[in-house]
């Protein structure tokens, strides 16, 4: 049974690893999800389904491909990246990215048509109307952030298999509880479960006081 | 109003970005400098990949802090099933392996991906299943003999279905009931090696989900003693069959051969094993679970030649 100090390890380091895979997901998202949006490109339709089929992407999926990757015998073998927090990373970015770039040109997309022709009726430049569009689908934007740090903080297919779960080290939540349930000790299982309820909740809080903000302004 | 992106305020999404970058940064700091010791270690760890049931029973929790504070080396345990454990071993991802699939093992040193396999210790494998036993195998010492009449019976029955050593020893018991035999998925689905019938359940996971399974489902299961016993309080399954020589599992070290895999930690993994099999760490083995359960868990096998 993990001690209190260990499970404040694991919690911790859960909230590293989605939220770095959060943050890189998000720096590529939504710029992507923008351009595919209110882009005017060929094959601009096939790649939203491509995006919104990779929404799906099973996580142990994700971490089977990085595992080949990173694995001693692959073609990143000699990063030593496998069995490391930065591996899970990686996995968890790869989860997130479809996730906030689809959601990011779902609500970009739909505010397009409400607001780039009265900006552009209203004489601004395209580049105006683009900008004030991206700015009205904030909130969107932010709910595309909160579901994609959701999907990464409660998954474990991808964590287990590239990070092993190993104590003190790339031990998260998902893969505590799993080792937990597997050994007989529900109690403990349902109580790392609720401290990742917990803990999604309030990251969760922290996101809606940023929408609120952004609403009264 | 169009100033928003470019405005040093940032738009809410800016900030929310910023919010969890914060939040990880923080996180991440904390982890690394809670545990920062482990990460400035003066030796190189290593990783042992080892099977679900050692890791599950608490042996490892137990003997792996002795050898760290004995040798300053961290040892990371990646626990999966038998076969995993060695493939993990063959592609250069572990330094060690300890697994109880014998023939899988001798077949990994042949092949040179490992070396120096060495006994380490045994435990044994049990029949359990619902008190109610209605394939009546109570008190029997014939294991497969038991489950011919199990599968006579048309009870049902649940296999790891996972290509662990478990499931090894399950197959080695079906093929001496000499009932007809079909492939099964989970141990590569071309050689025969269950019997047919919806009463046999593949269940693909680990031991502690299969007991878990066996126990839901009132089915008969092949188990190691340690899981059922480490777990024994929310199972209603009972011990049935017992005490058969066929029914002995024992577990190997070796070390992951630097020659095919030259990035291994050798010289790490070679100090582990060595210290596995030394006396002081046997007599550890010896003593572990007595003070819990009232016996052994596991029995020491240093020096013996037990399944080579």
């Amino acid at each position: 049974m993990p001690l209190t100090s260990e499970i404040i390890e694991i919690v911790l380091l859960s909230l590293f690893v989605s939220g770095t895979a959060t943050v890189l997901a998000g720096l590529a998202g939504v710029p992507l999800g923008t351009f595919l949006a209110l882009g005017r490109f060929r094959g601009r339709g096939l790649a939203m389904r491509l995006t919104y089929t990779l929404m799906g992407l099973p996580p142990v999926l994700a971490g089977v491909v990085v595992f080949l990757i990173l694995s001693a015998s692959g073609p990143l073998g000699r990063l030593h990246l496998l069995f490391t927090p930065a591996a899970m990373v990686i996995a968890q970015t790869l989860l997130v990215l479809p996730i906030v770039t689809g959601l990011t040109s779902v609500t970009v997309a739909g505010k397009d048509r409400e607001i780039r022709e009265t900006a552009l009726a209203l004489g601004a430049t395209p580049r105006q109307a683009a900008t004030k569009v991206l700015v009205e689908a904030r909130l969107g934007i932010t709910g595309a952030l909160a579901a994609g740090l959701g999907r990464a903080i409660g998954e474990v297919g991808a964590v287990m298999l590239v990070g092993g779960n190993i104590a003190g080290f790339t031990r998260v939540m998902t893969t505590a509880i799993v080792l937990e349930t597997r050994k007989g000790d529900y109690t403990l299982g349902l109580w790392l479960g609720l401290i990742l309820l917990v803990v999604a909740f309030l990251v969760n809080s922290v996101f809606a006081g940023l929408q609120g903000a952004g609403e009264t302004r | 109003m169009k100033n928003y992106l470019t405005s040093g305020n940032g738009a809410p999404h800016t900030r929310a970005l910023i919010g969890v970058l914060v939040v990880a940064v923080v996180a991440g700091a904390l982890f690394f400098g809670l545990g920062y010791k482990r990460f400035f270690a003066p030796e190189k760890p290593i990783v042992l990949a080892t099977t679900t049931s050692t890791q599950d029973s608490g042996i490892l929790d137990y003997l792996l802090p002795v050898f760290a504070k004995r040798t300053g080396i961290a040892v990371k345990v990646v626990a999966v099933g038998s076969g995993e454990a060695l493939a993990m071993g063959q592609r250069g991802d572990a330094d060690a392996v300890l697994a109880h699939s014998p023939a899988a093992e001798v077949d990994f040193v042949n092949k040179g991906f490992g070396i120096d396999r060495r006994a380490v210790m045994h435990n044994d494998m049990i029949v359990v299943g619902p008190a109610s036993d209605p394939a009546g195998i109570r008190g029997g010492k014939d294991a497969a003999a038991a489950l011919k009449k199990i599968a006579q019976a048309g009870s049902p029955w649940v296999s790891r279905g996972d290509k662990s050593g478990t499931q090894a020893k399950e197959v080695a018991l079906w093929a001496k009931t000499g009932l007809p035999l079909v492939p099964s998925p989970g141990w590569g689905g071309v050689t025969p090696v269950r019997p047919s019938g919806s009463w046999y359940i593949e269940a693909g996971q680990g031991m502690g989900e299969v007991l878990k399974m066996a126990s839901e489902k009132k089915a008969y299961t092949l188990t190691d003693r340690s899981t059922y016993l480490a777990m024994k309080g929310g199972l209603s399954l009972d011990i049935l069959v017992e005490g058969d020589a066929n029914l002995f599992n024992p577990y190997h070290a070796m070390e992951v051969n630097p020659e095919k895999n030259p990035a291994v930690n050798f010289r790490g993994a070679q100090k582990f094993v060595d210290w596995l099999v030394s006396d002081a760490t046997q007599k550890l083995i010896a003593d572990f679970g007595k003070d819990k359960y009232g016996m052994a868990l596991f029995f020491p096998d240093a020096g013996g030649t037990a399944g080579k």
